[in-house]
């Protein structure tokens, strides 16, 4: 094939895969302000995406803080600075670790289980049977898990903070020789407002990115079985990818020039 | 839209209607009536066009050329709050019934009472339960999940669906295929039973001559995205039209060629 042909072959689908993706998000943007609400769903969702994730989210934080209050030790015992090790924790938690480890988690369980189920209703036209139903697909299928999951990973990384800190301070205490009181003073010392705040910002966009390409690969998978796992694999691969782009432009929002 | 609509008019009326997929031709130019309170059923081969047809109709598709009218309307290009308009006079049988797995049988069957016209969920369940029994389904299968009925249950059931609110025109999606000849019949039966009882307009799309002879008021065959013949049921035996002859007869020759790639 011409190499040319290849390049515009590819950019054209690019750019409409682009459009598509744009005028989704729209869609879905503001049928998630729109009434009818669907109270109900967006419960039933929350308990979905936010309870559900709940001990994969938590074991990833208290191991992440674990690992790390361990790693801190031995890196800063390098030029005795020790005594860091909770303040490190915990801004590489709140900040960092905490939103983006869940989110990710978030993403391999959520973004896959969403483009399955829509994938699905789709080629068994259980979609088209909604509208024909007089029901939008958008409002119906799409908003309440957009709501749901920019609500409730805040939250739930919210935990997962909790626990990620208390797992540094498991091995602080217990494995390295911290006094618990110091431990839990320099946790606080040093923790400011912002540090949390930007990591449950992220978490409130990583929910909202995760949902979203849950949702638009599932909405526009063809072809069966292998056009579902298609969607289903697309939708990890570019919530994790869009995650981890995200992170960046948020954190240099807060924090750049601090 | 018109508030009153002479019985002249048709129900549905496709003029010209063209609907592509990327260089492939699915309507070439259909032109179909579809008359007020008649049983319209297209007949023709996989790949003909007759799915898209209905959902072009529907609006889940969108024809690059053409006029569809609905009771005189112009559905093509309309707005989406008209069309939620025009689509609470359409009730819909999917050909793999599209039922929601994740509702029970009933919230299946009441769910365009609930969430399109807003009824309150007890007076739906009702109104569901009664369908279910029309269809010759008895309460405790309300309260299944699809995934515990057969094939030929699912069908009932998503027919039970299509009449729930009672409307105005429905249109079934190869309603028999995949059943064995008893249970396609039993459906043949209810199909008639409850369009008649709901005097409803009906477009069938079907390659299942038994169901076609049963339901239908008036047959239209599809071949290459456009209607080649159309006539009064009990003419279809006697058409003189060599597509429609080679279809019903089931021959391998004649002038409709299966595109069967040769080693």
């Amino acid at each position: 094939m011409n190499p040319l042909a290849v390049i515009g072959h590819v950019t054209l689908e690019f750019l409409a895969q682009t459009g598509r993706l744009s005028r989704f998000t729209a869609s879905s943007v503001s049928h998630s302000f729109l009434p009818p609400i669907y109270l109900r769903l967006i419960m039933r969702q929350m308990l979905a995406i936010g309870w559900f994730s709940l001990p994969v989210v938590g074991l990833t934080a208290l191991f992440t803080g674990m690992v790390l209050a361990l790693q801190i030790y031995i890196g800063s015992a390098r030029f005795n600075a020790e005594s860091a090790v909770a303040s490190i924790v915990v801004i590489g938690i709140t900040r960092e670790l905490g939103p983006v480890l869940g989110g990710l988690m978030v993403a391999g369980r959520v973004a896959s289980a969403l483009a399955a189920e829509i994938g699905t209703m789709r080629v068994t036209e259980q979609i088209d049977a909604l509208t024909t139903l007089s029901t939008n697909p958008f409002k119906y299928l799409v908003a309440p898990r957009i709501i749901a999951a920019t609500l409730t990973l805040p939250l739930l990384i919210l935990i997962a903070d909790i626990i990620g800190v208390m797992g540094g301070y498991l091995i602080g205490t217990h494995k390295l020789g911290f006094n618990s009181g110091t431990y839990l003073k320099n946790t606080f010392d040093f923790m400011e407002t912002v540090d949390v705040v930007s990591g449950l910002v992220k978490a409130a966009v990583f929910g909202f990115i995760v949902a979203l390409m849950g949702c638009y690969h599932g909405f526009h998978s063809k072809g069966g079985a292998q056009g579902v796992g298609k969607a289903t694999t697309d939708a990890v691969v570019w919530s994790s990818i869009l995650i981890l782009t995200a992170d960046y432009f948020i954190t240099e929002l807060f924090f750049a020039g601090k | 839209m018109s508030e009153t609509v002479s019985t002249a008019v048709p129900k549905i009326a496709m003029r010209d209607v063209q609907k592509r997929f990327g260089s492939k031709v699915v309507l070439d130019g259909l032109t179909l009536d579809v008359p007020r309170g008649q049983s319209v059923v297209v007949i023709g081969g996989s790949g003909t066009g007759k799915s898209v047809m209905l959902k072009c109709v529907l609006g889940l598709l969108k024809p690059e050329k053409g006029s569809i009218k609905v009771d005189g309307d112009e559905v093509i290009g309309m707005s989406p709050k008209d069309r939620e308009k025009v689509l609470r006079k359409f009730g819909m049988l999917f050909q793999g019934s599209a039922l929601f797995d994740s509702l029970k049988v009933w919230e299946n069957v009441a769910f365009g009472l609930i969430q399109g016209r807003g009824m309150d969920r007890g007076a739906a369940k009702k109104v569901a339960l009664d369908k279910l029994a029309q269809v010759g389904l008895n309460a405790d299968v309300g309260n299944l999940s699809p995934a515990e009925l057969s094939g030929g249950m699912q069908k009932r059931v998503a027919l039970a669906r299509a009449i729930a609110a009672e409307p105005e025109i429905i249109f079934f999606d190869e309603p028999t295929t995949g059943l064995d000849p008893i249970m396609a019949d039993v459906i043949n039966d209810l199909i008639k039973a409850c369009v008649q009882r709901l005097g409803a307009t009906t477009l069938s799309i079907t390659h299942d001559m038994a169901s076609a002879r049963k339901i239908a008021d008036r047959v239209a065959m599809i071949y290459k995205g456009k209607i080649v013949w159309e006539g009064a049921v009990a003419e279809v035996d006697h058409s003189g039209n060599d597509y429609v002859d080679q279809f019903i007869n089931g021959r391998a020759d004649g002038p409709i060629r299966m595109e069967v790639r040769r080693a």
